[in-house]
């Protein structure tokens, strides 16, 4: 299958048979980091940069574990170490780099829309690894890839989305892709925290977690994004966790079978409490040694062949 | 009729009665070599080896009476052609889900023609262990090797132009197994 995009900005711009594809060719590529020897020569001879404008650990080193086992060379930049601190603009240091050669890069930015802006001055293709509020589709499809591991199903799955769905770019991509595949989608946390008009993405919007609960198959719990001035939208860190932290006892009334997710990093007692995220109904391991095989897959589909990269 | 433009010639090489004394006489000289069933493993090559391998292990099961260790590879991600391709082949998943350390491993494969698939699979295999020696099992050999790569246990020996397509189909439960030779429209390359 030949995919429509030759970068991954967004799964708003793929279609239900490419995520299906890119699911597929990942359960291909998990097999390898159970291996004695975590290693196969695929994109010998590639280079990948890494290319973080905001911080990032988990990101970045699923990134640059899937480059590596994949064989490529994979070159990390953050912009703190960068010429960015010099007052390069972000057009000149991504053709300066392209000057250089890359066959891939990884982009990662506070503000909404920077590797669009990229993949237009670029021609390398671009995988988005989080943009500000907009998108994160690899975090995205590792959330598809391990509902269906688990559920070995999307269709008709009930999946709630919970907290700060205004600053979450990981909600973004997941109801995308989550509606996409035929899952309901709906997002609960306070109104404050519900962007105005995002049913129009395909999702339902709950204001009381306690009420969804008992019917959800898989429960998204999304950190409180302090950084970015999650803070002012509620009265306390308290109140917040009394109304939308997901507790033992909210869990109490869930399915026998449901799925707690979270993206990471977790703040632990206060968008869930640490039982629930170590607790048996916890995936959020699962999510991050998805996250390899999902990027390995992603670095494989989009490394191209040579009509791509000469194209 | 459409004059010009030759029909591609489809001939039935192998039907399945052939194909099973074929896949016959393979276990039976795969368990003279190895003196039966100690350290033997068959490993199928997606997608075409993946069926052959499943029908000699059965057959080896049945004349031995236990268990032979089968298992399958893709080899898509050591082919050395990856980047001749306009875009990325799908890869299929390898299952091996035993330890081939110190195993007699028997590749097994539809059709041997360049050798590049075994070349990609032997250094797909020395990357999961290593095996005490490596043989090789196909249905067809077609010729025209690009690499020093010759079969241990051979199916039918079929003559071939270098721009003829060989196909196998092997379904489930045999009854409708054959090679085909589909010669190519392309005139033939003088001797």
């Amino acid at each position: 299958m030949n995919l429509s995009v030759t970068s991954l900005l967004g799964l708003r711009d793929l279609s239900r048979e490419e995520i299906e594809f890119i699911l597929d060719q990942t359960g291909s590529f998990k097999e390898i980091n159970y291996r004695p020897i975590k290693k196969v020569p695929t994109l010998r001879g590639k280079t990948v940069i890494n290319l973080f404008f905001e911080p990032s650990t988990r990101t970045k080193t699923s990134f640059e574990i899937a480059g590596k086992r994949l064989s490529a060379d994979v070159i990390n930049f953050s912009s703190s170490q960068s010429s960015i601190t010099k007052g390069e603009t972000l057009s000149d240091t991504a053709k300066n780099l392209e000057a250089m050669k890359p066959d891939l890069l990884v982009v990662r930015a506070s503000a909404s829309g920077v590797p669009e802006l990229l993949s237009r001055m670029v021609k390398t293709p671009i995988l988005n690894a989080g943009d500000g509020l907009h998108e994160h589709p690899t975090q995205g499809l590792l959330d598809l890839f391990t509902v269906r591991e688990h559920k070995k199903r999307i269709e008709g799955l009930k999946i709630a989305i919970v907290g700060d769905i205004l600053h979450s770019r990981v909600a973004r991509s997941d109801i995308y892709g989550f509606s996409k595949l035929g899952a309901e989608v709906t997002v609960v946390g306070p109104a404050t925290m519900i962007p105005p008009g995002i049913e129009e993405l395909g999702c339902k919007v709950a204001y009381h977690l306690e009420e969804v609960v008992p019917e959800m198959d898989v429960i998204m719990m999304l950190r409180i994004q302090m950084e970015r001035g999650s803070g002012k939208f509620f009265p306390s860190t308290r109140e917040y966790s009394r109304f939308f932290g997901l507790s033992l006892k909210k869990l109490a009334s869930a399915q026998k079978d449901v799925l707690i997710m979270h993206p990471g990093p977790i703040n632990r007692g206060v968008e869930i409490s640490p039982e629930v995220a170590d607790g048996p109904f916890s995936v959020i391991l699962d999510q991050v040694e998805n996250g390899v095989a999902v990027r390995m897959a992603l670095l494989y589909l989009f490394c191209g062949g040579q009509d791509a990269a000469t194209a | 009729m459409n004059k010009g433009v030759p029909m591609p010639k489809k001939k039935k090489v192998m039907d399945a009665e052939a194909i099973r004394r074929a896949l016959f006489r393979i276990a039976h000289e795969i368990l003279e070599r190895n003196k039966g069933l100690k350290d033997l493993a068959l490993i199928g090559i997606r997608k075409g080896g993946e069926q052959v391998a499943v029908r000699l292990a059965k057959i080896i099961e049945e004349i031995e009476g236990g268990p032979v260790a089968c298992g399958f590879m893709d080899v898509t991600m050591y082919r050395d052609d990856l980047y001749h391709m306009s875009h990325q082949p799908e890869v299929h998943k390898t299952e091996v889900n035993f330890a081939i350390e110190g195993k007699v491993v028997v590749l097994v494969d539809d059709v041997l023609f360049t050798g590049r698939t075994i070349r990609a699979a032997m250094d797909s295999l020395i990357d999961l262990g290593r095996p005490r020696s490596i043989q090789l099992a196909v249905l067809i050999d077609r010729g025209h090797r690009e690499f020093p790569i010759r079969a241990d246990f051979v199916g039918r020996n079929l003559p071939t132009s270098r721009t003829d397509l060989v196909s196998a189909v092997l379904d489930g439960d045999g009854r409708k197994d054959k090679v085909e030779l589909i010669e190519s429209e392309e005139p033939k390359e003088k001797e």
